[in-house]
């Protein structure tokens, strides 16, 4: 079967050997002037339809579509621009208020605490002064004390003396010579109960 | 069916003879692709450029690419004075190439295959520029034949040589493009005839060939039209920028 189509083949291609190679004859059809004027006819009539509606209807259109996408393009790099420099700028003041209102922040902050160390201050000087008035007060009244102190327990030794003497004795004594001798011993005692 | 290679650039009418005078006007298979490429383009340019959005869909993408790719050439090549040539100079790249990738479809035919087509366009490129230089520059532009800082000896050849690649200029633009459309598609149909005549033995060869060839043409295909565009943008330079 195989066989039989493989002859047949080479015998059909003899065949169209005969065919192919037929009419060599005729030469070149472009050089027959038999349509030349049919062919410039119609030539001139499609190119030069062609050309026009071109030149008139299409060509610009392309053109105008070209221009409009490359200014719109550029118009919205423009805008697109414009709208970063807008963003920059409004970034920047926000940047400043913020920076402004920090550095507010700190000033309020120093301030307070300004004004709270000198009221502290002045209050802890108020406070001071009173302490201090008190205590040279108390002082004075405590030096006054002292310094009273010896004559009235000098009295009251001399009063205490005469009145033992009174019961021991039972006789009246002299309140001067009592005195002066309260007063010699309180002078070589003294120190021992003063500690001046 | 597959006879002759050079019967694809056969030209036939379609429907009946239409004459005006002497001439014949009918309407062709060249006719048909002509029209065919005219309403690819005008289609794929019109959608393109109706909906003006932000983020391009892939139709406006391509016509958008294809303008600024064809305003490159012009402005890399002819400066900013070709500018009112633009439209012109678009619409030649586009139909050249629309027409050679139309005939890259089997079975279809191959309008710039035909001398007297790119014969045309290049003669009306060639008096253009011609005209646009003499409007420009007046009798100066005959100095583009004399170019400075040549020895005196020279000269009288030098401007023969120079006048002669001139007045070749729109037969080398026509020429090039016609050949190697015909010689790409003709390679083509033959490496195709012998995929037929060696069978299903022999075929593979000349099958991946024009596997090959295929790629090859559709390189070609827009390579010739922009050759072509680029050469006319060169011209188009040398006619408004005089410098010699």
């Amino acid at each position: 079967m195989v066989k039989k189509i493989y002859f047949q083949s080479i015998f059909f291609s003899f065949f169209f050997i005969k065919e192919a190679f037929a009419a060599e004859s005729g030469g070149m059809p472009q050089l027959n002037p038999e349509f030349w004027v049919s062919q410039i006819f119609w030539l001139i009539l499609t190119f030069g339809i062609m050309y026009l509606v071109l030149s008139k209807l299409i060509l610009p259109k392309i053109s105008d579509n070209l221009e409009s996408r490359k200014s719109q393009i550029l118009e919205n790099i423009e805008a697109a621009e414009k709208q970063r420099e807008d963003s920059d700028a409004k970034l920047k003041e926000y940047d400043e208020i913020i920076s402004k209102s920090k550095l507010e922040a700190s000033n309020i902050f120093n301030q307070a605490r300004e004004k709270a160390l000198k009221d502290i201050g002045a209050k802890r000087e108020v406070l001071d002064n009173q302490i201090d008035t008190e205590i040279t007060e108390a002082e004075k009244e405590i030096d006054a004390l002292r310094k009273n102190a010896p004559d009235k327990i000098n009295k009251i030794a001399i009063e205490t003396s005469s009145g033992l003497l009174q019961k021991l004795i039972g006789a009246e004594v002299n309140n001067s010579s009592i005195s002066a001798i309260v007063d010699d011993l309180s002078k070589r005692n003294g120190d021992k109960y003063y500690g001046n | 069916m597959a006879a002759n290679p050079m019967s694809q650039f056969d030209v036939y009418r379609i429907g009946p003879e239409i004459k005006v005078g002497a001439f014949d006007i009918s309407f062709t298979n060249s006719s048909l692709f002509m029209i065919l490429s005219t309403i690819s383009i005008l289609l794929i340019f019109n959608l393109g450029s109706k909906k003006n959005s932000i983020l391009p869909n892939k139709i406006q993408l391509l016509a958008e690419l294809s303008y600024t790719f064809v305003s490159k050439m012009i402005s890399d090549t002819a400066g900013s004075k070709a500018k009112p040539y633009f439209a012109f100079i678009f619409s030649l790249f586009m139909f050249v190439l629309f027409c050679n990738m139309f005939g890259m479809i089997p079975y279809t035919f191959t309008v710039t295959s035909h001398i007297i087509v790119t014969f045309v366009l290049a003669a009306f490129i060639f008096i253009g520029v011609t005209v646009i230089g003499f409007i420009k520059h007046g009798f100066g532009y005959l100095k583009l034949f004399v170019p400075s800082g040549v020895p005196a000896v020279l000269l009288p050849l030098i401007v023969i040589i120079e006048i002669i690649s001139y007045l070749s200029r729109p037969i080398s633009l026509s020429v090039r493009l016609f050949a190697n459309m015909m010689a790409g598609h003709t390679m083509m149909k033959v490496f195709g005839g012998f995929v037929i005549s060696l069978g299903i033995v022999g075929g593979w060869l000349p099958l991946s060939f024009s596997v090959a060839l295929t790629g090859l043409e559709i390189l070609v295909a827009f390579l010739q039209a922009y050759v072509f565009a680029i050469l006319t943008c060169i011209y188009l330079n040398d006619a408004l920028n005089l410098h010699h």
